[in-house]
């Protein structure tokens, strides 16, 4: 070996070393800003954390679109997953009188809401676009409580990291990070284009997360839980968590 | 090989002077090449859960469609004419077509910053002054449209219609899918939300993302066909090792 080829494979060494390393660090700290999703790991780990923390550090401080009245649409496409649910016929039959919200997990009050209580909260009108990730979408105005008030109201613990929210449909939750669950714009619906939010598009009670696309508005929202890890709440499912896209 | 008095400066290598190709330009073409398959078949995957296009800030089942694609689609809603729903495969789709996107867009973006600083563009891709006549370019034209063999100085240079493609592709195209990509963001639409509003709207920006994929489709057909027709086992061997194969090489 001559010393030119050794000193390049001296320095090729130290450099990978010095890479590897600094990629470490990188992802280190990275992590500590929440730049990092909790689907990192696999073949698209890559890309999905890409994705999350440029928008992440892109989207600290802005709002999704909001459109004027006549931009809504005269058709809201409502897609819905038949489902039989003797609880759910239950509480409609009641008019929702007795659809409660549980708040439970990383919180200082472990706390359960009616529906009146929620309309009596402060409550917020937006004409934001649902965007399904089959690509159709449609514009509506949606009334509801931003999810950080009602999230105050349990006492947020420091350590929450993620919000998880159930829906009443079996196997059917999802879960968005405090950066979304805190923005201002993530409400919990519970009125669109000036009545009722129907059933189809989740009625009662809808989480609507605007910046993201239409499956992180999870419907017939029951239960939120505050947490620091996802672990226990992985979906297994294909999709990828973070869905600014 | 026909020739074998092969004598010994012929097995020395060539000088870097002999490469048709740089070798940035040979990695990031077929790292392209690897990310625009990903991307069609994750395209196409996704674009079957719904074969509607529209125009405008909004669509869906319950509107009329600017276009329908008449191809079965991956879900019950969508009312297609066919009697049966293909399989979802959006999960992994999407996460496949976001990470080409990334891969691709940062290929794109070293292959750019390499081709100005390397007068690459300039060099290579820029039609020269007198040869961008109308003559020459339907000379050229007609000749692509018979798929006619190029001669053998077109190893080592590009006429002027595929000069003019492959400008067209890695300043257009590109640059016009990365956009209406982007435009289909709620996130990214939230901090830069012109980037739907020039086209007209959302589902504006996901029609021309679709005609400026079928582009790039056609692109990929005609080149593969002209590398072909130009001798596959030559170009493929000057793409990968960036040298042209000698006369000598010819029994």
């Amino acid at each position: 070996m001559s010393a030119f080829s050794r000193r390049k494979l001296i320095t090729t060494g130290f450099a990978a070393a010095g890479g590897a390393a600094g990629l470490a660090e990188a992802v280190r700290l990275a992590d500590r800003y929440g730049l990092i999703p909790p689907d990192r790991g696999g073949i698209y780990g890559a890309g999905t954390t890409l994705t999350y923390a440029s928008q992440r550090l892109l989207t600290r401080h802005s709002l999704a679109r909001e459109f004027s009245p006549s931009q809504i649409s005269k058709a809201p496409f409502a897609k819905l997953r038949p489902f039989k649910s003797q609880a759910f016929d239950r509480l409609r039959a009641g008019g929702f009188a007795d659809w409660r919200v549980d708040v439970d997990g990383l919180v200082a009050r472990p706390s359960s809401f009616s529906m009146a209580e929620l309309r009596s909260f402060p409550s917020r009108s937006q004409i934001t676009q649902l965007a399904c990730e089959e690509g159709w979408s449609f514009i509506a105005e949606w009334t509801g409580v931003p999810l950080s008030h009602v999230l105050s109201a349990a006492g947020t613990l420091p350590q929450a990291r993620y919000v998880v929210y159930f829906s009443l449909q079996p196997k059917w939750w999802d879960s968005i990070d405090m950066a979304d669950a805190l923005h201002p714009q993530t409400l919990l619906v519970h009125g669109m284009n000036g009545g009722e939010l129907s059933m189809g598009h989740g009625g009662p009670l809808r989480l609507r997360v605007p910046r993201q696309i239409g499956y992180k508005s999870v419907k017939f929202i029951t239960r939120i839980t505050l947490t620091d890890s996802l672990k226990q709440f992985d979906k297994g499912g294909k999709y990828s968590w973070y869905a600014g896209i | 090989m026909a020739d074998s008095t092969l004598s010994l400066g012929d097995a020395v290598p060539a000088t870097t002077d002999a490469l048709r190709h740089s070798a940035l330009v040979r990695i990031t073409h077929w790292l392209a090449t690897v990310c625009i398959l990903a991307l069609l078949l994750s395209g196409v995957e996704i674009l079957i859960s719904h074969p509607r296009f529209y125009w405008g800030e909004t669509g869906n089942v319950m509107t009329p469609s600017l276009f329908d694609l008449p191809i079965p689609a991956s879900r019950p809603w969508v009312n297609t004419g066919y009697r049966f729903v293909l399989p979802d495969q959006n999960g992994w789709s999407r996460n496949l077509h976001f990470e080409a996107a990334w891969a691709v867009a940062l290929t794109g973006f070293v292959y750019v910053i390499f081709g100005l600083r390397t007068r690459h563009f300039r060099n290579n891709l820029l039609p020269a002054g007198a040869d961008l006549t109308r003559r020459v370019f339907w000379k050229d034209v007609a000749s692509h449209l018979r798929f006619q063999r190029p001669d053998d100085a077109e190893a080592w240079s590009y006429n002027v219609v595929q000069r003019l493609t492959y400008l067209l592709v890695i300043f257009v195209l590109f640059p016009v899918a990365i956009w209406t990509g982007l435009a289909m963001s709620p996130a990214i639409l939230s901090v830069f939300p012109i980037l739907a509003t020039l086209l007209g709207g959302h589902q504006s920006a996901r029609t021309i993302h679709f005609f400026v994929s079928v582009l790039l489709v056609l692109f990929l057909v005609i080149h593969v066909v002209m590398v072909c027709r130009a001798g596959f086992r030559d170009r493929m061997r000057t793409m990968i090792t960036g040298r042209i194969a000698s006369q000598k090489d010819y029994p």
